[in-house]
């Protein structure tokens, strides 16, 4: 994982831990670990969604607003590399 | 949502038939109309069937209940069903005035100006009730958690949508008769499923071409296609639909199952300490009837026998 990438997964971690109410830690979760299984709604994952495009000043397009698109912090940082290459 | 001039066009013809036949009585609201004689009849006729099928025909794992809320409850009960969240676009709350006889004289004269006086009232506390399930959970949250034991609640309640539309279809304030459960998941799923089953069979007995599809709800805005997609893909969602305009599908029920939102929001426990989920399936009664004047007309008396007695029109 490039230095990049890893600073990306960190600032998507502070948004979940802000909005995601998970039952468990946030800070003790793995990039690949489903958000959903650790207790996040789906009420929940808009605001991270919304949390996310505030962070990275980034807009994700209405095909990207599924569920595995929030899946991971992985995921999450995938649509956002994917949104800041097109930039 | 469509709006091409040959929909609109229908939605008016349609309007201005049931106008004509006061079946519709107009108020002074956008929107909003009154229930005539022989459309009222229908309505009645169709809550009879309704609960009495289900009484003798819904496999059901507790008792049946029948309780009643009026059209306004809290304006906190909007907030702690996600409902300003979700659906901010329709929903609605009730403005009053609570100043002093300098206050109402400034109002007085504004109204006597011609000017606009809503601004010397304020936003109470009172909500109107969008859904006719919403306040059975609130309630079940303020009494013992052991009613929440897979009990079917029925409630013909007042629903409110601030969606102003010329489709007779589509009201600002229509009636919902809901059956809800309370309960595990299974039992929650299985009550969805019973009743979209019963309730595609009384609409297809009573005349109307029905057909159960995956739907989602009005979510509100970029968060909304987000939540519309989870709950297609989840199917929490199934409407029984018919066409009352040419090539477009109109709901007229709907089974919902909701996972653990309300149970969760408002502390709703099974008897074994879990989380408790919910399902409701609600008719339409307006849409329901209105789907039958489309289909059998607007004069009770043409309408098939069958019909007729099944909705108990003769006694009417
Ligand atoms: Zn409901």
């Amino acid at each position: 994982m490039s230095q990049d990438r890893s600073q990306l997964v960190e600032t998507i971690r502070d948004v979940v831990a802000q909005h995601a109410h998970l039952s468990s830690d946030a800070a003790s979760l793995s990039a690949s670990e489903s958000l959903y299984t650790a207790g996040m709604t789906s009420h929940a994952s808009v605001n991270v969604m919304l949390g996310v495009e505030d962070a990275f000043d980034i807009e994700f397009p209405e095909e990207m607003l599924t569920k595995e698109t929030f899946e991971s912090l992985d995921s999450i940082a995938q649509a956002v590399a994917t949104l800041q290459d097109e930039q | 949502m469509t709006t091409e001039p040959d929909v609109l066009d229908a939605e008016r013809a349609f309007e201005a038939e049931l106008l004509q036949a006061q079946w519709l009585l107009p108020t002074l609201g956008a929107g909003v109309t009154g229930t005539g004689v022989a459309m009222e009849a229908v309505i009645q006729g169709l809550q009879r069937l309704a609960r009495d099928r289900v009484a003798r025909h819904l496999p059901r794992p507790g008792a049946l209940q029948s309780v009643r809320f009026p059209p306004v409850n809290g304006r906190s009960m909007l907030e702690r069903t996600d409902y300003v969240a979700s659906f901010p676009q329709l929903l609605g709350t009730v403005d009053v005035f609570s100043g002093d006889t300098k206050d109402h004289r400034r109002l007085l004269a504004d109204r006597e100006a011609g000017l606009p006086w809503d601004g010397h009232l304020h936003t109470s506390d009172y909500a109107l009730v969008p859904a006719a399930c919403h306040p059975l959970y609130a309630w079940l949250s303020q009494v013992n958690a052991a009613t929440v034991d897979g009990t079917v609640w029925t409630i013909t309640g007042d629903c409110f949508r601030n969606e102003p539309s010329p489709d007779p279809m589509r009201l600002v304030s229509f009636r919902m008769l809901e059956f809800v459960l309370v309960g595990s998941p299974e039992q929650a799923v299985a009550h969805r499923t019973a009743m979209l089953e019963l309730g595609q069979g009384l609409l297809a007995g009573l005349g109307l071409a029905v057909t159960v599809e995956g739907a989602n709800d009005p979510f509100f805005g970029r968060a909304g296609v987000m939540l519309a997609k989870g709950q297609r893909a989840a199917e929490l969602k199934f409407e029984i639909t018919t066409e009352i305009y040419p090539g477009r599908n109109t709901a007229i029920s709907s089974g919902n199952y909701h996972e653990d939102h309300f149970g969760a929001e408002f502390d709703l426990r099974t008897p074994d300490g879990s989380v408790a989920h919910s399902a409701c399936f609600g008719f339409g009664l307006e849409r329901i009837a209105l789907a039958l004047a489309r289909t059998h007309g607007t004069d009770l008396r043409t309408w098939p026998e069958s019909v007729r007695d099944l909705l108990g029109l003769d006694a009417a």
